[in-house]
């Protein structure tokens, strides 16, 4: 009882901090027990067939005790869960819920077990008043050596990749460094403060934005795909022209 | 269409009337047209309707290319530097980059398709054959060259001259000596400097960047920390170089004990947490691409794969040797401390290394 009301408690906190986020039929519901008991109905259905009834988990998914509500509201307002297909890396896609059914899934399922709560949008916005520069060192010492030093992302072992970071919210890159997802290790508030965490947002925001004066990007990752451009369209179009120049005229 | 031609009537001047036409200048000065060669009539040989199409194709290929020279320049005065356009596939970019790229390209393209297209179509196609010279020199130049030869070791005397012969061959043998010596100076051959890390006992562990001490508690399951010994700094300013850092930085994860298969000496982790040097022992890439589930470490540089839960034992890739491992523990105000310096070199292999 007493977890249940600790787990409550912090969906509370997550959700009064982003209601400006919530759809109008969200902001219908009243307490957060009826938010809870809308997402029980929407886990029954869409989530439980994989991770147990209880959110137990299963030989098809994995327990959800104690994932909390950011990594609920991360996977599943980012598209990767419920998931299309198993496999080594899931992907992201267009979500299956709207956000208020994101945020009752994200209340019913912290009611398993105490973990990160949604962070407030207070916590998220903070990014703008962040210093870039700060953020810049940050993120090349703990971000880039797998999203690469553009956000693009980059493989990792046996087909699983670090995604691009060019869709990512603000809110889903916080969630994401408090509950890593997937292959991502946590960034926990202790050891990357919420400061260094809005610094690092910012320096992504940056690079999502930043423009291409030199022309095509060819994805940003450096030397492996502009070297393929010049060797198959460059060196392509010159070997056209070779056959050309040499082709008999009639 | 084309009608078979007899190439020995191409280069003869007094046909007025075959094309294509050659002056009888010219045709002397050529090499000898190709016997038993096919030689075809093109179309611009036959119709001067195509021929006069041909050459108003060079004209407008040679005009376009003006044209985009035109281009660059008014854009290059017109288009201010600052503007930017969205252009499909490439995005938001420079706008004059764009124009001057394209105009400069394209005049340049232009010319040199507009050359081929006159190579090709009105300029002279006669196949012709030059005759390769035989690289062998003629006999008598041969004996000649060989005659000056045993002249020149006659009266060098270098055959009866031991001692002269001896002392050359010694000379010659020993002045290749300075290069190699000279490698020395490539710098001061490292001291310790390989095998020390600024790690020693007690000394705080702190995040990289921010610098803060860390307690065992702040580091949930699952969690990666990038970090530094507490003095890093001190010792960057007092160097001046960046050689410390390059050496010190470790990498901290916790995982269940239970997780934990083995590591490099008893308990050398903190309940669960463990601390890696983060420097690859292939040829030295920072490498922190960490996957907490399967507590594999991958190189960005050459995909090697260190197992974390496993002594950080290579596991894939060129690495040959595991990750050094960093006994850790807390001090009495609870943060983490190293309990000793490194007990092997970090990072790649070397010379003096040792097994």
């Amino acid at each position: 009882m007493l977890v249940l009301f600790f787990a409550l408690g912090l969906v509370s906190i997550g959700f009064t901090g982003i209601n400006k986020l919530v759809t109008p039929a969200a902001a219908k519901i009243g307490s957060e027990e009826t938010l809870v008991d809308k997402g029980s109905a929407l886990f029954a259905e869409g989530c439980s067939t994989c991770h147990g009834l209880n959110g137990q988990g299963t030989s098809d998914g994995p327990t959800l005790a104690g994932v909390g509500a950011a990594a609920v509201h991360f996977q599943v307002s980012t598209g990767r869960m419920p998931m299309a297909a198993p496999g080594a890396q899931v992907m992201r896609k267009k979500p299956s819920y709207n956000e208020a059914e994101t945020l009752a899934l994200a209340a019913h399922i912290a009611t398993f077990g105490p973990g990160p709560a949604i962070p407030s949008e207070e916590q998220v916005n903070e990014w703008q008043n962040a210093s870039l520069a700060e953020g810049g060192e940050l993120f090349r010492t703990n971000c880039a050596q797998c999203h690469n030093f553009a956000g693009s992302g980059g493989a990792l072992t046996n087909g699983k990749y670090a995604p691009s970071l060019g869709q990512a919210t603000p809110l889903q890159i916080y969630e994401a460094m408090i509950t890593g997802p997937q292959s991502m290790p946590i960034f926990s508030d202790k050891t990357l403060t919420p400061e260094s965490k809005a610094a690092i947002i910012r320096y992504i925001q940056e690079l999502n934005k930043s423009e291409n004066p030199g022309g095509m990007d060819l994805g940003r990752v450096g030397p492996v795909t502009e070297g393929l451009v010049l060797w198959v369209v460059g060196l392509g179009s010159l070997i056209i022209f070779a056959v050309w120049i040499g082709a008999r005229v009639r | 269409m084309t009608e078979k031609f007899d190439i020995n009537n191409t280069f003869d001047p007094d046909k007025e009337n075959q094309a294509p036409k050659i002056s009888k200048e010219v045709a002397t000065k050529l090499p000898t047209a190709a016997k038993g060669v096919d030689h075809y009539l093109r179309r611009t040989d036959t119709d001067s309707k195509a021929a006069r199409r041909a050459e108003l194709q060079v004209a407008a290929l040679f005009g376009a290319s003006s044209f985009f020279t035109l281009v660059f320049l008014v854009s290059f005065v017109a288009i201010p530097r600052e503007k930017k356009i969205a252009v499909s596939l490439i995005g938001v970019t420079g706008a004059q980059n764009l124009v001057l790229g394209v105009s400069f390209g394209f005049a340049i393209l232009l010319i040199g398709i507009g050359a081929i297209h006159w190579a090709k179509k009105l300029m002279s196609d006669v196949e012709i054959v030059q005759e390769r010279k035989e690289i062998k020199p003629a006999d008598d130049v041969q004996q000649e060259a060989l005659a000056a030869f045993r002249v020149g070791t006659e009266e060098s005397g270098i055959g009866q001259r031991k001692l002269i012969r001896r002392s050359l061959l010694g000379a010659l043998a020993l002045f290749p000596l300075p290069f190699v010596v000279m490698l020395r100076d490539l710098g001061p051959a490292p001291k310790g400097e390989l095998r020390k890390t600024a790690w020693e006992e007690d000394l705080h562990i702190v995040t990289d960047i921010t610098y803060q001490k860390i307690r065992p508690e702040d580091i949930p399951v699952g969690n990666l920390v990038s970090a530094m010994p507490e003095n890093i700094m001190e010792i960057q300013e007092e160097e001046q170089n960046l050689n410390e850092r390059g050496k010190s930085a470790i990498l901290l994860v916790r995982m269940r004990p239970e997780e934990i298969k083995s590591q490099q000496g008893p308990d050398w982790d903190y309940q669960g947490i463990v601390a890696y040097s983060k420097i690859c022992t292939h040829v030295g890439c920072p490498i922190a691409l960490y996957e907490q589930r399967t507590h594999h470490l991958l190189c960005p540089c050459h995909q090697s794969t260190f197992d974390l839960s496993d002594s950080g034992q290579p596991i894939f890739g060129p690495a040959a040797r595991r990750l050094p491992q960093l006994a850790i523990t807390v001090d009495e105000e609870g943060y983490l401390i190293a309990r000793q310096g490194f007990q092997e070199p970090v990072g790649p292999s070397f010379w003096e290394r040792g097994a």
